[in-house]
């Protein structure tokens, strides 16, 4: 191991003696410390933020963690947890004069206990992998981010993933029935969702790794639909596949998964995997409906029925598992396929009542023609979640401001539609600032409550969720004087 | 360094590594993240080195570490949604390494005999039974002392070097059976020649029985693959240039490879600079050309592995199984994580022999759970590192090429 840089020093304990310690506590292949190597942490999935962590621990059981987490309270240092590092809000951004703890070793799979249809696994578990384990039994694990094949269960609960198929099956804090976490204190306990009193583990899912560090989950696995059937559709704009999706909901079919994407989405999936949509499509729609046989059957000649009424002009339903796959590769690719036609992207994530759907878009497009961005449209069309990428050269001066300024206005039109500020990426470091425009002080205060009854000392997570890092009142335990953030006037007590 | 071929500039790797989102999603198969789970030793994180190199931060002791980890099996080629193009990154990264970066001797003295070895069939000749290879690292003078403190690289070697097939002289010229369709230039490789010449001669009387002319040039040397891949550039566009001239002599309409990796070098002449007649994989070929000649039943249960410089150097899966599962009676299971590396990797297993150890155990696992009883490849590396690691996990499984098992379908 190379010498750790001690430029870092707080209140006399210096990263390199804190390295030490953990090195003793997981081995010296689980700390990084070396310059270079610790810049690979400086940022998740968005790359707008960055900070070289102090020091990055790799720890590989509950224990370990809890181990690290108390040297970290008892020396007044902040910590960070990361998972696959594919967070679109900052979330996992390190802290310089802190530590950043990843679970990335911790990929096991505990158990598969099919017969009551739960798994438990460590925090490090891709996502896919655990779809991966059931499915020879024929169950599967419902929410479906995207990013499923890479992202960490740990970092799914943190965020309270979802996916496309959350329209019917739920969001990540509907498939988790158990969690053990290290406490900010660095405590070892169990949330177990039928435990009496209040939901704690319901309070857990969604923190963004604010309230502790999630060191085993237990999910629920589901049975593998009987039949499913994904219809994909090309509507000449994207206002003729919102009317489509009106027309599905207002018929009163449940789809699985609605799903949209408009031509500049499509192109970028075109160029990136080749995924064959309909040939001069202003939008498409992807439709999956599953249950039992009869009943998709069904609800696919009626979904159908409305697409060609709403003036769909090109109409394929998948005729096997691999035209399937193919249909959704293009979907759950678009994200980074833009990165084909833009070096640089922002991912919005915003929420709107799915009636406002029609307008929020045409303020996108205005303000997309007003400011000469371009705004590739990919969404949930099905609940109203929306992820304009906001394209951008970061090359042409003062794009990339531009680019910030029409992803800020966006969120905006959200909020003014009664809409939400995030739908599923977090609120993380890059939307704190935006809380107080959905929030009023009361509610921040009552959050923030929240949080201290889990941290009183403010070191997990700091600076992330809301808007000004606001501490709890002095905190009992070692530290003593004033806090630096406070001192250097970013944070206030209260 | 010299200038010969193409060296992308220092704007063209910038915008190359820009091209990278930070999205993640080549973690997963990438088989040095899956072995330690940490982000250096992810693509992601190794571009992100890159670029750390490339904004002025010089080379470290730390950085090598990790580029020098990487398999370049361009899996994450394969799983990038972006497009980037981490295949040019790293050859010209290595390229960078090997020339400004001082390596220690001990690295440079195990570097150099590899270099002195491989891509010269004649020496690697001498190495052709076990006892030679002592023999030989004994009286060489190259590594002189290191040698011992090198041995556990050359120790793998001996342990992976089969007992090589008997010798079979290839003729200069083999004549198509029936109607010629076509002719074709053969690479004969280094190490397919020397460890697996009868793969060599069951690839030619296959292509003969489809209709092919086989021209074989006795004088063809190294395509180049091993340096190339290895970031020794200007040792790789030597032994590009002379062995296109080889086949430009010949006059055929396309060279035929059945060693993966020498494939992917060879396709990548044209960004060397360097004019070359088209270069087709075996079971491209044969499936561009559609069969003519008869399939008789071989009875097996074969695990068909992806070689990397076959599936994702040059995307080529599904010709390989089509071939495979149109012999009667042949059935083909699939291997769990077929994306993922193992371990063999050109010269890796003699640079990193501990990673590919590691990265054989698990491939072998893999295989063994399929039940087959034979498994097959399309790279001679990877059929030696397969077989090493399940002789190891006492799972003893006789290994094949692809072109074997046609040959043993068409011959009947
Ligand atoms: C291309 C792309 C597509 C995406 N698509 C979707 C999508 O469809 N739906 C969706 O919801 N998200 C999506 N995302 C966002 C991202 O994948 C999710 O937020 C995911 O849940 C993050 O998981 P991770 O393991 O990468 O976590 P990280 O990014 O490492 O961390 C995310 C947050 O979780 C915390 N955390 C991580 N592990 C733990 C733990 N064990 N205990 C406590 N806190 C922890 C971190 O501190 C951080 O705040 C996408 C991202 C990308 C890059
Ligand atoms: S080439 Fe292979 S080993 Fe190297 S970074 Fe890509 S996936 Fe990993
Ligand atoms: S998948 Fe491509 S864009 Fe995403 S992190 Fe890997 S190399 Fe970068």
């Amino acid at each position: 191991m190379r010498a750790p840089p001690s430029a870092v020093t707080l209140k006399g304990m210096d990263l390199s003696r804190l390295a030490q310690r953990f090195v003793e506590i997981v081995g010296a292949d689980g700390v990084v410390t070396d310059p270079a190597e610790l810049r690979t942490y400086e940022c998740d999935g968005l790359t707008a933020h960055a900070a070289t962590p102090g020091v990055v621990v790799l720890p590989t059981t509950a224990a370990q963690v809890a181990e690290i987490v108390r040297t970290c309270v008892a020396h007044g240092v902040p910590y960070v947890a990361r998972g696959s590092g594919t967070g679109l809000s900052g979330g996992a951004l390190p802290r310089t004069d802190g530590v950043l703890i990843v679970t990335s070793k911790m990929r096991r799979i505990l158990e598969v206990d099919i017969d009551n249809r739960r798994a438990v696994v460590e925090p490090g578990v891709v996502n896919l992998a655990v779809t991966r384990a059931a499915a020879a039994d024929g169950y599967y694990y419902a929410p479906d981010p995207s990013s499923q094949q890479v992202c960490s269960i740990g970092g799914n609960v943190a965020e309270n993933a979802g996916g496309a198929h959350c329209l019917k099956y739920g969001f990540t804090v509907n498939h988790v029935l158990g969690l053990q976490v290290v406490t900010p204190d660095g405590e070892i306990v169990t949330l177990d969702s039928h435990a009496p009193g209040y939901d704690l583990l319901g309070a857990f899912v969604g923190s963004e790794g604010t309230l502790g560090i999630a060191t085993q989950v237990t999910v629920r696995l589901l049975r593998a639909p009987e039949a499913v059937q994904t219809m994909l559709a090309g509507f000449e704009s994207v206002d003729a596949a919102g009317a489509c999706v009106s027309a599905i909901i207002a018929a009163g079919v449940v789809p699985a998964a609605v799903e949209m994407m408009d031509a500049l989405a499509i192109e970028a999936a075109e160029a990136a995997v080749a995924c064959d949509y309909p040939p001069g499509a202003g939008a498409v729609l992807i439709v999956e409906v599953d249950g039992p046989s009869a009943e998709v059957a069904d609800e696919l000649a009626e979904v159908r029925r409305l697409a060609q009424q709403t003036g769909a002009f090109a109409v394929r339903v998948a005729a096997d598992a691999a035209e399937r796959a193919a249909i959704w590769k293009g979907r759950k690719s678009a994200f980074a396929a833009v990165g084909r036609i833009s070096p640089a992207y922002l991912v919005q994530d915003g929420v709107v009542p799915r009636t406002a759907l029609p307008q929020v878009l045409g303020d996108i497009a205005a303000l997309s023609r007003e400011s000469g961005i371009r705004v590739a449209n990919v969404f949930h069309a099905g609940d109203g979640n929306l992820h304009p990428l906001v394209l951008y050269d970061h090359a042409v001066d003062g794009e990339a401001e531009r680019a910030e300024r029409v992803s800020a206005e966006i969120m905006a039109r959200c909020l003014a539609h009664g809409g939400s500020i995030t739908g599923e990426h977090g609120v993380g470091v890059d939307k704190s600032a935006y809380m107080a425009q959905m929030f009023t002080d009361a509610d921040l205060d009552t959050m923030q409550l929240l949080r201290c009854a889990f941290d009183p000392r403010g070191l997990c997570n700091p600076g992330k969720v809301f808007p000004t890092p606001r501490l709890c009142g002095e905190a009992p335990g070692p530290r003593t004087g004033v806090h630096p953030l406070v001192a250097s006037g970013q944070a206030e007590l209260f | 360094m010299s200038d010969t071929g193409h060296h992308p500039s220092r704007e063209q790797l910038q915008e190359l590594v820009d091209a990278c989102v930070h999205c993640g999603f080549c973690l997963p198969t990438c088989p040095t993240y899956d072995l330690w789970g940490q982000e250096m030793d992810s693509p992601r994180g190794r571009i992100h080195l890159m670029k750390q190199w490339l904004e002025g931060a010089p080379l470290t002791d730390a950085s090598v570490t990790h580029l020098d980890r990487c398999l370049g099996c361009m899996a994450c080629v394969t799983s990038c949604p972006s497009g980037v193009r981490y295949d040019q990154l790293i050859t010209a990264t290595r390229a960078e390494v090997e020339t400004t970066y001082p390596r220690t001797r001990r690295e440079r003295a195990l570097r150099g005999l590899i270099f002195g070895l491989f891509p010269h069939p004649r020496r690697l000749r001498a190495l052709r039974a076990p006892l030679r290879l002592a023999q030989w690292t004994r009286l060489d003078r190259l590594a002189g002392r290191t040698l011992r403190r090198i041995a556990p690289g050359l120790g793998a070697m001996a342990t992976l070097a089969p007992r090589p097939g008997r010798r079979e002289r290839l003729p200069a010229r083999v004549d198509a059976r029936g109607t010629r369709r076509a002719v074709v230039g053969m690479l004969t490789g280094c190490v397919q020649r020397e460890f697996f010449p009868q793969v060599n001669a069951a690839t030619a009387r296959v292509l003969a029985a489809e209709g092919c002319d086989v021209v074989i040039p006795p004088d063809q040397g190294c395509c180049g693959a091993l340096s190339l891949h290895s970031g020794r550039r200007d040792e790789a566009v030597r032994f590009a240039e002379r062995t296109a001239a080889v086949f430009t002599r010949a006059g055929v309409d396309a060279v035929v490879v059945n060693a993966a990796g020498c494939g992917s070098a060879m396709k990548e002449y044209a960004d060397l600079g360097v004019d070359a007649p088209p270069v087709r994989d075996l079971s491209e070929w044969l499936t561009e050309l559609g069969p003519v000649a008869t399939r008789h039943p071989v009875p097996a249960t074969v695990a068909y592995h992806d070689a990397c410089h076959l599936s994702h150097a040059q995307g080529i899966r599904s010709a390989p199984r089509q071939l495979l599962s149109a012999i009667p009676e042949l059935e083909v299971r699939e291997i769990a994580d077929p994306e993922i590396c193992c371990g063999s990797a050109g010269v890796y297993n003699l640079l990193q022999p501990q990673a590919a150890r590691d990265l054989g155990d698990r491939k072998a696992a893999h295989v063994a759970a399929t039940g087959a009883s034979m498994l097959v490849s399309a790279n001679p590396g990877c059929a030696m590192q397969i077989a090493a690691a399940l002789g190891r996990a006492g799972h003893p499984l006789p290994v094949a090429h692809v072109a074997e098992v046609l040959d043993r379908s068409v011959t009947g």
